[in-house]
Parts: C-alpha cells; structure tokens; sequence
C-alpha cells in the first residue's frame, strides 16, 4: 500500500472509533508516542510498588498485610500487560528496562515521594489510585488495541485499589486522635502531588494535542484533574479531613470547585530527578535487576539445555 | 489437651507466618517481573493459612485474643516458627531451596493432617495442600534451573544447602505434650514423615548433583521458642505499629 | 556471558469453564514452558478467571496481515446462504 493511501486507512479508522492493531500500518510519531506513554505507564506500575511495598513487612493487621501484598502484586501485573502492549510496538522489555535504569525513561514523579506512615498507604490508595483510575477509564477506549485491552484489564483488577485506600483512610480518620493527625498528614502530603498526577495545565501540555487527535487520550489533562477534585472534595469532607487549599471554593457557574494549582516548580524538580526519593527508587530497580541477572542467566542456560537434550532425543 | 492443641496450632501458624514474611522482602525486589509475582502469590497463599490457623488457635484459647494478638503481640520466645523460616532471605537460590525443603515437609505434614480427628484442622490442612502441591512444584523447578543452570547458579544453590542443611532436623522435632494428640489422631507423629521427606528432597537433590553435608550438625530447638538472633528483628518490624499504638484499630 | 535477557514472549490463552473454548489474554515472559505455564497461572488466573491454560511461544504464532483483510475475509461477506436466517420455513412446524 502507498503510505498515502495507509493514511488515509488510518485516520479513517480513528474517525470510526476502530482499533490499530499491531500489524496495521500506523505513522512514526504515533508509534513513537505511545511506546513512550505505555512504557513510562508501565514503568509507573513498577516504581510504584516500591512506595507501597515499604510497608508490606509493617502492615498492622494479617488482613492489611493480603490486602497489601495483593495489592502489589497487582501494580506488579499492570506493569507487565503494559510492557507486553508496548513490546508490540517494536520495542523490547530489554530495551525499556535500560530505558528505565539509565534515566531516559520517566516514570510518575508521585512515585518519588515517601510513605512515612501507615496513612499513606491509605492516602495512596485513596488519592494516587483514584487519579490513575481517572486516567485508566478513559485510556480504556484509546485508539491502540493493544494498550485498550490491558487498560480494560487493568481498570477491572483496579477496581478495589482505591476502595482499600479509602477503608484504610477511613479506619485512621475515625480511629485514635493519633491515626486521624496521620490520616490529615497524609492528605495535607498526596494532595498536591495526586494533582501533579495529570500532567501539566493544558496550555503547557506540548504532546496532548497529538494524543487527543489520534484518540490516545480522550480528555485533556485540566478536565479530568476537575473532575478528580470534584470527586475527592466529597470524600474528604466524609472523613473529617480537609483538603489542604484555602482557596477550595464549590464554583456553581463551573458546575466544580475553584481550587488551587500545585505548585508546577516542584513538579518540574521531582521530574528531573530531585524528589526525595528519586535515587532510592532507581537504585532499587537496579539492585533488583543486578541482583536477578545470575537468576535470569541460569534459567536461561537451563532452557537451552534442554531444549539441546529433546533435540538430540 | 486443649493447651496442647493451641501450642501446636501455633506452631504451624509461626512458621508460616515467619516464611510469609521472609518470601514477601521479595515483591518489587524479584528477579524479574514475572517471578515477582509468582513468589508474592506464595506469600499470599503462606499468609492465608497463617491467619487461618491463628483464628482457630484464638478460638482455642478462649481468652478473647484475636488471631492478630496472636501475631503482633507475642515476643521471640514465645514464638515457636521453624529456625529455618526466620532465616534471611539470602539470594534466590537460598529463598527457593529453602522453599523446597520445607514444601516438601509441608506437603507431608498437612496431607497427613487431612486425616485428622479434629474437623477445622482437618478443613484448613485440605485447602492448603492444593496450596503446597504448586509452591512444591514452583521451588522445584527453580532448584532444577539453579542445579543444572550454570556454574554460578549450581554454586549458590549448594552454598545455600550448606546454610540450611543444619536447620532441617529442626523441622522434625516433637513437643512431650505432643504425644496426647498424636493418640488421639489429631496430628501425625513427625517422625514418621522424615522417611518421605527424606526420600524426596534426596531424589531432587540427586537430580542436580547436589549433596548435603550429612555429618553437618543438626540445630534445633524451635518448639522450646528458642531461635537465632534474626527472630528478633523480623518480629520488631513486623509488629511495629501494633505495638506502638496498642489501642488503635487498623 | 550471553546477553541479559527477560526470557522469550508468551502467549497465553485461558479456558474459562471446561467445555468452552480457550481464548488469548495476554503475554509473558518465560524462559521454559513450565515456567510460562507457572506464570500464566499466577498472572491471568489470580482472581479465578480460568480452569486449563494453554502457553504458546509468540514466535510459534502466525498471523495474517493487514493487507489480506479483503482477500481473506471479505469473499465470506456475501455467502449469507450459510446463515440459517436466508431461510424461509412454514409455520406450525415446531422449532427447526
């Protein structure tokens, strides 16, 4: 087919509301783009089990410790659908580890903050899952079969993430004066950055009016950080806390709240790499891959072994 | 005998609790993101069955304890885990040969508790059996990969057996109070597992050219709650925040 | 030392209930098939989606492409005979 005529198919199947599939002819950049958006999604999924997973050997309950574990796992699996969707693209798990390891590849900066009480865990599962939530319903109907199909998987597993966050917030929210000063800690710490989540302000955003042409994303990055705010300022209120922003105003004329930005400066810093725990997370990914490099060589060579046996058998 | 029963109920759970916890440092850390995952569902599977034995060790004693007092709010010595589960998590050779001799052993034990007299032991023993059949099956095909994988691989998994080696008699130990229960059909006599086990982990071992080191000597005393100096680090994180806010509920 | 490596691609299909077919989930890597079956079943069946797995190398798999859409499958478009509804069958003569 002349690339004309494979365009014309492809911008074709955008305006139905179809599918690419791996196979189908597809334009650089759009491949570009989402090996980049897939890979920094599942490079997210990966990361983030280290924030949660500090708490795994600390959870106060045996029930908190399977919901947890579970839990972890599951961020451990989306990664994987993630990797294997973009792996469609031409591109290797190799290829985007070393991606990852050296830096070139960005993962979501939220992942850079610390967990330092049992609260996060609820917060996290309240605020950071109910934003990837937000992200993965839409991405649920992205034009890329591949990446469509884990988000629908994804967004099914999901689905008790944020409610186990919440229940935590809420057993903290309504427990001793202690754990409620830990729960209203931990809003004041996950609001902001929950909001960073999103991305930039729209005007700001230079790849969002790409995606949204070729339906990789359906809404912009201000409609659904209104619609987060919109929904989390209910949930706040039902647990006594408050969301840390005086300038939180229900906005009747918008139909949402007025709410403060975060701040965009840090947002900038986390993503070059000055968060607190930037290093700690790379440096985790790595010593994981380093030390798992003798494991994945032994299985290896064992493979070829037997493969050689049943050969010559 | 209803003493009897609690403390070995306990047992049972202490171990998998301590094993659960060893094998869950894993998740985020695995060697791979598919192997992550594998071993955090033993995990899951290994914390299961501890909460389970701990709710009906609770409901044995009576005293208005819940199966997470029973976990958090007991100290090292009255601890009664296997030594060979505390052990820290090493390399992943260490972790699954560690795995498969207590599968192995697991494996035995619980099928020989599906004939209890006791019902809920009886009921949870049948449950986890399927549990163990797989992790088995799962640790020793590692240990295959390891044994015959390569050279660096086929060292680390004998300098592994080196360590553990000494703690397996430990396994097979029985508590005086024990032998009521025996009688009365609830729980298998340990001893009589040890040929099987034997037999097994052997035949494995046999497969990749791994040989224990038979005049090693044998650890033991898990069911007087004494241990090594790991226990106690474990147990301190682990029951952090219980302990440091007794009245809050989580 | 060979080059590090996460293992070959998967493919995984899953029956859901005995007697109904298998049908494609997803990917994995495994580096032997035990151990793609192993993870199969710890990353598509944790929430009791399936009974029996199939795991196939994706390099074992062969599709058709794009361009043989037509070809393929459009030549099927206009047997309608093959569907029972071009038939016409008189009243009163029970279910067929």
């Amino acid at each position: 087919m002349e690339t004309n005529e494979a365009q014309a198919v492809f911008e074709s199947k955008l305006a139905n509301n179809e599918y690419i599939e791996p196979k189908d002819w597809m334009p650089e950049d759009y491949r570009k783009h989402l090996i980049r958006q897939i890979s920094q999604h599942a490079h997210s999924e990966v990361v983030g089990m280290l924030p949660e997973g500090n708490w795994i050997s600390r959870a106060p309950s045996l029930r908190a410790k399977l919901v947890l574990l579970a839990k972890v796992q599951d961020e451990g699996g989306h990664g994987l659908y993630l990797y294997t969707a973009a792996e469609t693209l031409g591109t290797s798990r190799d290829e985007m580890l070393d991606a990852l390891l050296t830096g070139k590849a960005k993962y979501s900066s939220i992942f850079n903050y610390p967990t330092l009480t049992w609260a996060d865990i609820g917060a996290i599962g309240w605020l950071v899952d109910g934003a990837a939530i937000m992200n993965q319903v839409m991405l649920q109907r992205t034009s890329y079969g591949p990446y469509s199909r884990a988000m629908i998987r994804i967004c099914k597993e999901e689905s008790f993430h944020q409610r186990q966050g919440y229940e935590i917030m809420t057993r903290m929210a309504f427990g001793s004066p202690e754990q409620k000063d830990m729960a209203q800690d931990a809003l004041n710490r996950w609001w902001y950055p929950s909001l960073m989540m999103f991305g930039p302000p729209d005007t700001e955003s230079p790849n969002s009016e790409k995606a949204i042409k070729w339906r990789i994303k359906r809404e912009t990055n201000d409609q659904l950080r209104q619609r987060f705010v919109n929904q989390t300022v209910v949930q706040a209120t039902y647990l006594g806390l408050k969301v840390p922003d005086d300038k939180l105003k229900w906005n009747p004329e918008k139909d949402g709240y007025d709410y403060s930005d975060p701040d965009w400066n840090e947002f900038k810093n986390v993503i070059k790499g000055h968060g607190i725990c930037n290093r700690e997370r790379i440096n985790a990914r790595q010593k994981a891959h380093d030390n798992g490099a003798w494991v994945r060589a032994a299985a290896n060579a064992y493979s070829q072994k037997q493969n050689q046996q049943s050969e010559a058998a | 005998m209803a003493n009897a029963l609690f403390n070995y109920i306990l047992r049972l759970a202490d171990s998998t609790i301590i094993l659960a916890q060893r094998d869950a440092e894993w998740t985020g850390h695995g060697p791979y993101l598919e192997e992550d995952l594998a071993l955090t569902n033993i995990a899951l599977d290994l914390f299961g069955r501890g909460k389970a034995l701990l709710e009906y060790a609770a409901k044995l004693e009576a005293k208005g304890r819940t199966e997470d007092d029973l976990a958090f709010f007991r100290s090292e010595r009255q601890y009664f885990n296997a030594i060979i589960t505390e052990l820290p998590k090493g390399d992943y050779a260490f972790t699954m040969l560690r795995h498969a001799i207590v599968d192995t052993f697991d494996l035995l034990l619980y099928s020989a508790l599906m004939s209890s007299t006791d019902e809920t032991l009886k009921g949870i023993a049948s449950k986890t059996c399927k549990e163990i059949q797989y992790h088995q099956r799962h640790s020793f095909a590692w240990i295959k990969r390891f044994g015959l994988g390569t050279e660096e691989s086929a060292r680390r998994v004998s300098d592994a057996l080196e360590q553990l080696w000494p703690f397996t008699d430990d396994l097979f130990d029985q508590a005086p109070a024990e032998v009521d229960l025996i009688n009365a059909g609830i729980i298998p006599d340990r001893s009589s597992l040890k040929p099987a086990w034997q037999n097994h982990i052997l035949n494995l071992f046999n497969e990749v050219h791994l040989k224990p080191n038979t005049e090693a000597f044998m650890q033991s005393g898990s069911i007087k709650g004494i241990h090594t100096e790991h226990l106690g680090h474990l147990l301190a994180e682990m029951q952090a925040l219980p302990r440091m806010y007794p009245n809050a509920t989580w | 030392m060979t080059k590090d490596t996460q293992g070959p691609l998967w493919e995984v299909f899953v029956q859901k209930k005995s007697g109904q077919p298998f049908v494609h989930c997803g990917n994995l890597h495994a580096f032997d098939a035990e151990m793609a079956l192993q993870n199969a079943r710890d990353l598509y069946t944790r929430r009791g989606e399936g009974m029996s797995l199939w795991v196939v190398p994706s390099a074992a798999i062969t599709a058709s492409s794009p361009e043989d859409r037509g070809a393929f499958f459009e030549p099927s478009n206009d047997k309608i005979f093959r569907h029972p509804t071009f038939y016409q069958i008189p009243d009163g003569i029970g279910h067929m």
